[in-house]
């Protein structure tokens, strides 16, 4: 009992850190492509500065990446983790596939959320005479940040998801403990302790992020 | 802001246009919607550039800067509008803050400004109420009081009454005028509601289909409508609502029936005995069926309904006799 609680309690560690590393990570990337996505876009859908060819090659490049099976692209991402962390297996080296598989998806769900900013409002914004980036810092960002919020929420839960896959190949956290333990080596109560901690951990961050993103909307 | 010049040739939109607007007073255009009103005010508040035509501040050419100038241009236009637009990220004095931030101006020195700006909207004390428990008067001050921030000279107003009540049109109406008395404003108000034109603009644009239709004082535009767009409007515009002043403006209608003249007279024709005058002079009767004062930027305007009924020959020269006069004469097609 207290070594099974001891590799339950390691491997939720590790999949906490792979995950919200690789939430940051993919935030870092995402955010950014996200705005960009958005701000290209048509006027008509919040677009400040289109750039019809630029918002195109993005847009196909989220789509393909979003497209890819993520056990796929783990493997593909393989060297790419030697390269930035200096080994393929682990918790640490499955951060990287786990930030670049998640990246798209943030970038998509940024572009969502900043589309829904009252047109009217952003229109108010550069009469006034902001600078583009005046308008992404001061506006779209606070204006859409309880979508946002809702958003990063949804990512951490499917890299919650992703993570345990990541544990098939090599990935540290729960899912490789449910697999080397539960499957492997026939242990059904390994494996249904994983489950639990999986699902507590995704029932737990969906609690938080709506209550965060509820108030945010109470105090408007 | 002295004298603002614009012709474009846009697809349609905006066509052909050529308006100067006097500064220090508020000037109307007035327009149904698809008439071009939004692109036109897109094109002056530089939120777009027109494809061809020029636009003048004073005698500053500002529809071709450079990015960078026009960004500090824009800086000098405040502007307002139909669903107020206010950020529901920030709160009202937040809200206010806005164009001073992003003009750089240092922190203690937004919070004075932002102080007096919701005093001179008369919303003191209201500055960390959040946007969403603001009333649409209130929401509307918010946006009168960051268009203002910045000190411009020209105050844009698209369609700034039309999703508030009568009474509320009333009061952000009059803060208005005030606000373009005391701080030297010069306002341009766009909208589709002729009582706001009639209550608070002194000049008077007309669009229909991207062109101007008809121009002028709003005292001349009401009395003697040229175009069937202005006449449409007139015909539609509802009983002033002045509370202080006597009620009068009603249309007293002694019978429905006949009324195949409109006559409109203006200011001090008011006074004068016309009608008799005319009746003795020539072979009619005149028969009034309705008729009512209105009051237009201080002045007063009255209509009558009435029929002329003689020979045709004596009606046509009675009607002959009353343009001379300075009354203008609306004729109904003749129902047989």
């Amino acid at each position: 009992m207290n070594m099974l609680f001891s590799l339950v309690w390691t491997a939720t560690a590790e999949t906490l850190v792979m995950v919200f590393a690789a939430a940051f990570f993919s935030l870092l990337l995402g955010l950014p492509l996200g705005i960009l996505l958005c701000i290209t876009g048509p006027e008509s859908q919040g677009g400040i500065i289109p750039k019809p060819v630029l918002n195109n090659v993005l847009s196909r490049i989220v789509n393909i990446l979003r497209s890819f099976p993520f056990i796929i692209l783990m493997i593909l991402l393989f060297p790419l983790s030697r390269i930035i962390v200096g080994t393929s297996i682990g918790t640490t080296a499955t951060i990287v596939p786990l930030s670049i598989a998640a990246a798209p998806f943030v970038a998509r769900i940024i572009e969502t959320a900043i589309k829904e900013v009252d047109p009217g409002v952003i229109q108010a914004a550069r009469a006034m005479g902001s600078t583009t980036m005046q308008i992404i810092r001061k506006v779209l960002i606070p204006e859409a940040m309880p979508s946002l919020v809702s958003g990063i929420t949804l990512t951490i839960i499917n890299l919650i998801g992703y993570s345990a896959m990541a544990g098939a190949i090599g990935g540290g956290g729960l899912g490789d403990l449910a697999i080397r333990y539960g499957y492997q080596r026939f242990r059904p109560d390994v494996m249904l302790v994983s489950v639990i901690v999986i699902l507590v951990l995704v029932e737990v961050v969906q609690v938080i992020g709506n209550k965060v993103s509820a108030r945010m909307m109470a105090r408007r | 802001m002295r004298q603002l010049h614009r012709s474009y040739g846009t697809i349609r939109a905006v066509h052909d246009i050529s308006l100067d607007i006097p500064s220090n007073t508020i000037y109307g255009i007035i327009g149904k919607s698809g008439a071009g009103k939004s692109t036109l005010v897109r094109l002056i508040s530089l939120l777009e550039r027109p494809n061809s035509g020029q636009i003048f501040y004073d005698d500053k050419r500002v529809d071709n800067l450079p990015k960078h100038e026009l960004i500090t241009q824009r800086r000098k236009i405040g502007m307002i509008f139909q669903n107020f637009n206010l950020f529901s990220s920030r709160n009202a004095a937040q809200n206010i803050a806005y164009p001073l931030e992003i003009s750089g101006i240092q922190k203690h020195e937004i919070d004075k400004r932002v102080a007096e700006l919701l005093e001179l909207v008369g919303l003191t004390g209201r500055g960390n109420a959040p946007i969403s428990t603001l009333s649409g008067g209130q929401k509307q001050r918010v946006a009168i009081a960051r268009a203002l921030a910045n000190h411009p000279d020209i105050l844009f107003c698209d369609e700034a009454t039309s999703a508030l009540d009568p009474q509320t049109t009333h009061s952000i109406l009059s803060l208005l005028s005030d606000l373009q008395k005391n701080l030297n404003l010069s306002v341009v108000m766009i909208t589709h509601q002729m009582e706001v034109v009639r209550d608070a603009c002194v000049h008077v644009a007309v669009l229909d289909d991207g062109e101007v239709v008809e121009q002028g004082k709003v005292i001349e535009v009401f009395a003697a409508p040229e175009s069937s767009t202005t006449k449409d409007f007139l015909a539609h515009l509802a009983p002033l609502v002045e509370p202080d002043e006597v009620k009068r403006d009603d249309m007293v209608r002694w019978s429905d029936e006949g009324g195949r003249f409109t006559l409109r007279f203006r200011g001090s024709l008011t006074g004068e005995p016309v009608l008799s005058r005319i009746q003795k002079r020539y072979e009619v009767e005149i028969n009034i069926r309705a008729g009512g004062v209105q009051r237009v930027s201080g002045e007063d305007v009255g209509t009558l309904i009435c029929d002329i009924i003689g020979e045709p020959d004596e009606v046509d020269k009675a009607v002959a006799a009353l343009q001379l006069s300075g009354i203008l004469v609306e004729e109904e097609e003749q129902k047989r």
